[in-house]
């Protein structure tokens, strides 16, 4: 049985209507003054970068034609052929491109080990001491901040050229990333089984093993991956400080205009990051599906 | 707990009931084993292969440490202004990146959104061209347009708006495809047009997510800024690279610590930023 809702007296209804008024009026305010202080902010930002989008407008040309000119010399007739001699430095560059697998599987291994190794001393739960925790998280942070390639910079100098450089940067800024990573996944964990094993008599060693161990180990390994992912991309370009990897190719090819060459190295790259991408995806979900 | 110790008979009979729990796990531990073996096995290839010895690494590492104490005190030599000019532009470069690469991933995400483009082919083509975006490095973006804008900090902004593009843009998509129908069906269910679901529906739901993926990329691209100089694209990063080939190692040292600082504060303001935006949402 349907039935008329009576209506609010009118001087109530005025006083919602400019309530409500009042209120959309005050979100506007807000959403007009954010956007004020963004335009602000987008001018000096691009006064002090430098942007310059007639240049872009005049230029956006030479983008096209560099793609263009980039793209390989493929014609239907002499199908292998032109595969075999746009890729005629094939063997080379696929040896160069395990290496960077390689560089950036080492890198994350080892910023893996140290990630763990330090992770528990910065997780506040678990910590041995107030001092070493906040030491610990400061050392993490400088070892994030500072980005691989200047690590790299700096090593080449001091090792030599080569991959163990790119190897060690990777391995230090995966330790600081991995490390915070880790230690937010320990202050997560479920207390009881710390606190039961240490009822119980159990040291340090052997409270982490058997109390926060099986509770994060499926993260780290899933974080682990995620950053051996973004280690592929990091390795890709060690080469252009002379930190071994296949980088030292495509920076020479962009620089003396082997344009063949820079598409094929270009598809090389591409194709290798997007299928790690795909297989430790499924890893991922696989791990932490199959735990759950 | 407690009580008495069990008896052997008690313990024989728990033994019984519960043959499992008594028995060690070989099948997992096998596992692990050879797990690890595996992992160890390509880290041993791996050091051969990429000649790590440990001779070079002990030389390097006194050199390393001869390096740190070259590094001090900081000092600025006297550009101070030059390095604070080069600093504005690292975070200019990030700035205008980020927001680039945002204006145009926000409407290319609900091209990649299953649930608001129903057409497979569609948003298979537009994501596959968002992995390429994605897969190319920040470095190799900036060689690229150097090449069409010529070296400076333009370069720099322009490629790191094509990385984060495909980038912002999958995670953009992803947020839009989880984000609750039931409103947007509401807009239908009261006559509104698919523009009008989008614009009622489904953006304000997504849009504080959006923006501190947003603000989260602003920070991780402060950081990509400060490198991109490395290949001439502007920013802090020529004078970084330059200052290490010469070895000015103390001018390296201040500029690290202005990074370090930078970097921090950008970190802490977006970080409030983001929560006041999640907050909002969530309110």
């Amino acid at each position: 049985m349907p039935e008329r809702i009576a209506p609010l007296p009118p001087d109530r209804a005025a006083a919602l209507a400019g309530a409500y008024d009042a209120a959309v009026a005050a979100t506007r305010r807000r959403t007009w003054a954010g956007l004020a202080g963004l335009v602000v902010l987008t001018g000096l930002a691009a006064w002090a970068a430098e942007v310059r989008p007639w240049v872009l407008a005049t230029h956006l040309g030479r983008f096209t034609d560099y793609i263009v000119q980039i793209l390989p010399p493929l014609t239907w007739a002499n199908l292998p052929g032109d595969l075999a001699e746009w890729y005629w430095g094939g063997p080379k560059w696929l040896g160069l491109l395990g290496e960077t697998l390689l560089m950036a599987y080492l890198g994350t291994l080892l910023g893996a080990i140290g990630g763990v190794l330090l992770c528990f001393s910065a997780a506040a739960n678990v910590t041995g001491s107030r001092t070493a925790c906040i030491l610990v998280r400061r050392g993490l942070e400088f070892c994030r901040t500072v980005p691989e390639i200047v690590f790299a910079l700096l090593f080449v100098i001091a090792f030599g050229l080569g991959p163990m450089v790119g190897v060690l940067a990777l391995a230090i800024h995966s330790t600081g990333a991995l490390g915070k990573l880790f230690s937010e996944v320990v202050e997560n964990i479920d207390m009881r089984p710390v606190e039961s094993l240490t009822a119980a008599g159990a040291g340090r060693i052997e409270t982490l093993r058997f109390a926060v161990l099986p509770q994060v180990l499926s993260n780290f390994v899933s974080y682990g991956l995620l950053r051996f992912e973004i280690n592929v991309r990091g390795a890709g370009v060690m080469g252009f400080v002379g930190a071994g990897g296949i980088g030292q190719e495509l920076l020479v090819a962009i620089r003396n205009f082997y344009y063949a060459d820079v598409s094929a190295i270009l598809v090389l790259i591409i194709l290798t990051v997007m299928a790690i991408d795909l297989g430790t995806e499924r890893l991922r979900h696989g791990l932490l599906g199959g735990l759950r | 707990m407690t009580g008495p110790d069990p008896t052997p008979a008690e313990i024989a009979a728990l033994r019984r009931r519960f043959p499992d729990s008594f028995r060690p796990a070989w099948r997992g531990r096998l596992l692990a084993v050879l797990a690890l073996a595996g992992l160890a096995a390509l880290a041993a290839y791996a050091l051969v292969r990429l000649d790590v010895s440990g001779a070079r690494l002990l030389a390097g590492l006194g050199r390393l440490g001869e390096f740190s104490l070259l590094m001090w005190p900081p000092e600025t030599g006297g550009r101070a202004f030059a390095f604070l000019q080069a600093l504005a532009e690292t975070l200019g470069i990030a700035f205008i990146g980020t927001l680039t690469a945002a204006l145009v991933a926000f409407p290319v995400a609900f091209l990649a959104a299953r649930t608001v483009v129903p057409n497979p082919f569609v948003h298979f083509t537009v994501r596959r061209g968002l992995d390429v975006m994605r897969s190319v490095d920040v470095l190799i973006w900036a060689l690229i347009w150097i090449n069409v804008v010529g070296l400076g900090p333009f370069a720099g902004a322009l490629a790191i708006a094509c990385a984060d593009v495909g980038a912002l843009g999958k995670l953009f998509s992803e947020a839009v495809e989880t984000a609750d129908a039931k409103a947007g069906e509401g807009v239908s269910a009261s006559g509104g047009t698919a523009l009008h679901r989008i614009r009622f529906g489904l953006i304000p739901a997504v849009l504080p997510v959006l923006g501190s993926q947003v603000l989260y990329f602003f920070e991780s691209n402060t950081r990509s800024a400060t490198i991109i100089g490395i290949v001439g694209a502007g920013g802090i990063g020529q004078y970084l690279s330059e200052l290490i080939r010469v070895l000015e190692l103390r001018q390296v040292a201040f500029l690290i610590l202005m990074i370090l600082v930078t970097v921090a504060l950008i970190d802490a303001v977006s970080g409030r930023l983001r929560r006041a935006l999640i907050g909002g949402a969530a309110r």
